[in-house]
């Protein structure tokens, strides 16, 4: 035992009133929906949460018509006045924060700490971003008076629900448009609050309509004739689907898919920043992020050192009770996701990399996954290739800058890339040859609302967040 | 220590060589660092012993130009009998010329002495008059000695002149543990806080100080961070064991706790000890004392009831 053991410190549920089951969001109230419930699990200890609703295509029918009936008035108004409302929602979300963070805990697993220092301040920042755009469109450089699509049909996936849902639906509402968004169907919860922060808000029924549910009520929201614009976030695979779906149709579409980003370190990096950056990339949310850091691309001359510093990080790791205020890392989402998180894991053992974790003690219910490293990975190796979306850090070596970029780039993906150096100039060549939407320097998975943020090749394309992320709510 | 560091101070030019060789320091990532540890939330039975770990930890100092005998002899009481049932603070720090007076009301109570040496706390002076101070103050009784090094030469580009002289002051310590000031606050980049750790801990520093408290800012987390860093770093490189000690700016007991976290998550256990650890601090033992109450109570009591000392 150490000398200064951390007492347990549990952030307090009691901020968060549960209710056994919840329907869906339509029209500005809240109605049953015709599909069987389903239940959404805590999955730190697999406790059920609450039922929800299932909602069938014709509630999503229900729901479209509903955005649609509001999207005249909606748009019609002035820019100033959609702008309130949506400062009216940025409020009332740091108002609320520490329930919303609790809640978001509780239903994804991930840490609080996360949760309440990150997901919702960044909720917030959004709206307040988008707020601001919304009576200065006629100046973002779409010509005099650009005008909304419509209805836009947004789905949403499990890992930063609210955040997901915050960078879907304010660009959408400030720009003019009513929106119809399906959450996760493990992480519906939060999305239901911020149904309840709409009414709240008093925005105008029908703007903002949340349908819940699984993969059929996500298609049919997408395939809904009377939708302009489809906007996903999430699998790579589901994205092909979706793409397939629409192709002909008219509707504008945004796809955020899946990455497996190269965090580069060169030998002359500031090496305990460049760990801590190593470490928010990738065990960062459980690793559950599209732009997680999960290559290590190290230099071949610091990769001993740079890997016994990392080894030693690692084992300072808290993993356990996503509501300790001290946890690093909480549950993975769903035992499905940790059937696959296993499953490629094994795969990596099996051809031939070398597989290590710290002393971690698992919790015995619930879903987790110790925070593991690979190394001597190669580039041919499953767990160099496929997306994991879980707690696992391949890590490869390189010689030469040029060397670096090649692999980096040599992936279907190209979602992000960090780069780790003191020498501003490779700073600026790497960042011009890596073919990723977002490249951090000196720091991973920094995320600011004016900042867009999309892919390259299959992890999708359009641009969400910042100036950029109006054109894909505009008719243009 | 291995031969490759024993040689590096064998010339201006290696010496500069190997400091400017280490890695750097991204402030940001620092800054960050250190802020996301003093977000840890320590509670119930770990903050009762981080606050007691905290006060035995302590130098309590007195280092004003109106200090007296009679104000020493009273902090000396202070130091011995914080309170009941805490324990002693880990030493006592004064001007030299006050050492005889601490040193007497200290004698056989394990309490330490420090004292301020070298030109405290501008440094500026010559080496003959630095080394006759260390000599005075242990011959009067002091048992570790803080001395300052010469910022102006370690700015200047001098490293080989700040080296010489922490040697000279450590020799002149003989038994006396040496804690060498880097006052931080004028290094002004965290690379140079690095490189001058690492060039007070090869000169032969028992300990490596953040500040004199006279200057702002003082011992600020993310500098106490790098410090941490350069101690666990130098242990692994020659096995030898530095100790750290923020000072200056640490006035409340949650100011306390997020050293403590730091240490915990930095450097270690090796570290969580009086031998390795202290805060040079005046005011915070009453806030540990008043938090230490809090905690056995339930209730606060006011600061009347804590000893000004």
């Amino acid at each position: 035992m150490s000398i200064f053991e951390y007492a347990p410190a549990p952030e307090s549920r009691d901020v968060v009133d549960l209710k056994p089951s919840y329907g869906l969001f339509v029209g500005g109230e809240f109605v049953d929906g015709s599909g069987p419930s389903f239940k959404t699990v805590n999955p730190a200890t697999e406790e059920t949460l609450a039922e929800v609703a299932t909602a069938s295509s014709d509630d999503v029918d229900r729901a479209v018509q509903a955005a649609r009936k509001a999207f005249d008035a909606w748009s019609g108004l002035p820019g100033g006045e959609r702008a309130k409302y949506l400062f009216r929602i940025a409020r009332i979300i740091q108002e609320r924060a520490r329930e919303l963070a609790v809640l978001e805990s509780l239903d994804n697993g991930k840490p609080i700490r996360e949760a309440r220092d990150v997901d919702v301040p960044l909720v917030a920042a959004h709206f307040f971003y988008y707020a601001g755009w919304a009576d200065k469109l006629s100046y973002a450089g779409f010509g005099p008076d650009p005008r909304p699509l419509g209805v836009a049909g947004q789905v949403i996936p499990w890992n930063f629900p609210l955040l997901m849902l915050a960078w879907k639906i304010a660009p959408a509402l400030a720009c003019g448009n009513t929106v119809v968004l399906k959450p996760a169907e493990t992480t519906p919860l939060t999305a239901l609050l911020f149904a309840e922060i709409c009414l709240q808000a008093e925005l105008p029924p029908g703007v903002v309509n949340i349908v819940t549910g699984a993969g059929e009520t996500g298609a049919a929201v997408v395939a809904h004739p009377d939708v302009a614009k489809v906007a996903f976030t999430g699998s790579t695979d589901v994205g092909r689907t979706i793409a397939r779906t629409i192709a002909g149709s008219g509707k504008k579409l945004t796809l955020e898919l899946g990455g497996k980003a190269a965090n580069i370190v060169f030998e002359d990096a500031a090496l305990d920043q460049a760990v801590e950056g190593i470490v928010n990339g990738i065990f960062f949310n459980q690793g559950h992020v599209c732009c997680a850091g999960s290559r290590l691309l190290v230099q071949e001359s610091i990769q001993d050192e740079l890997l016994t510093m990392l080894k030693r990080r690692l084992a300072t790791l808290r993993l356990g009770d996503p509501l300790d205020k001290n946890t690093d890392i909480g549950a993975i989402n769903s035992a499905e996701q940790l059937a696959r998180i296993r499953r490629l894991s094994e795969s990596g053992e099996a051809e031939g990399a070398e597989r290590w974790s710290p002393a971690c003690e698992l919790p015995e219910r619930g879903y987790w996954f110790p925070p593991t490293l690979f190394t001597g990975v190669a580039q041919s190796h499953r767990i160099a290739r496929e997306e994991i979306f879980g707690p696992v850090l391949s890590v490869l070596t390189f010689r030469t800058p040029a060397e670096a970029v090649e692999k980096a780039n040599n992936t279907p993906y190209g979602l992000s890339a960090g780069i780790w150096t003191e020498k501003g100039s490779r700073i600026l060549w790497m960042a011009d040859k890596l073919r990723a939407g977002v490249v951090w320097a000196n720091t991973f998975n920094r995320f600011d609302p004016a900042s867009p943020f999309g892919g390259y090749k299959e992890s999708g394309y359009g641009r969400e967040g910042g100036l950029r992320g109006l054109e894909a709510y505009l008719d243009v | 220590m291995t031969t490759s560091l024993a040689d590096v101070a064998s010339s201006g030019a290696t010496l500069r060589a190997f400091l400017h060789g280490l890695p750097g320091v991204d402030r940001v990532g620092a800054d960050q660092r250190a802020a996301m540890l003093g977000s840890r939330s320590i509670k119930t039975t770990a903050k009762a012993r981080a606050i007691d770990l905290a006060i035995s930890m302590v130098d309590l100092t007195t280092l004003e130009g109106a200090d007296t005998p009679g104000k020493v002899r009273a902090l000396c009481a202070k130091a011995l009998h914080p309170g009941e049932g805490a324990p002693r603070v880990a030493a006592v720090c004064v001007y030299p010329d006050l050492v005889p007076v601490a040193a007497q009301a200290l004698a056989g109570s394990g309490v330490k002495v420090a004292s301020v040496a070298t030109a405290f706390p501008s440094g500026r002076s010559s080496l003959e008059v630095k080394v006759s101070e260390t000599k005075l103050a242990v011959a009067a009784g002091a048992d570790e000695i803080d001395m300052v090094i010469d910022r102006g030469a370690f700015l200047a580009g001098d490293h080989l002149k700040v080296y010489e002289e922490i040697q000279a002051v450590k020799a002149a310590c003989g038994e006396a543990h040496l804690k060498v000031i880097l006052e931080t606050g004028e290094l002004a980049t965290y690379d140079n806080v690095r490189r001058a750790s690492w060039l007070a801990m090869l000169a032969g520093g028992d300990f490596i100080k953040t500040s004199t408290g006279k200057v702002s800012p003082a011992a600020t987390l993310p500098v106490t961070l790098i410090m941490l860093e350069a101690v666990r770093d130098f242990r692994d490189a020659t096995g030898r064991q530095v100790g750290v000690k923020p000072a200056g700016g640490i006035r409340t007991t949650k100011d306390a706790i997020k050293n403590l976290v730091l240490v915990n998550e930095t450097a270690g256990d090796d570290w969580l000890s009086p031998d390795w650890f202290r805060l040079g601090a005046s005011s915070l033992l009453n806030d540990l004392l008043m938090q230490r109450q809090k905690l056995a109570t339930g209730r606060y009591a006011g600061p009347d009831y804590f000893t000004l000392d």
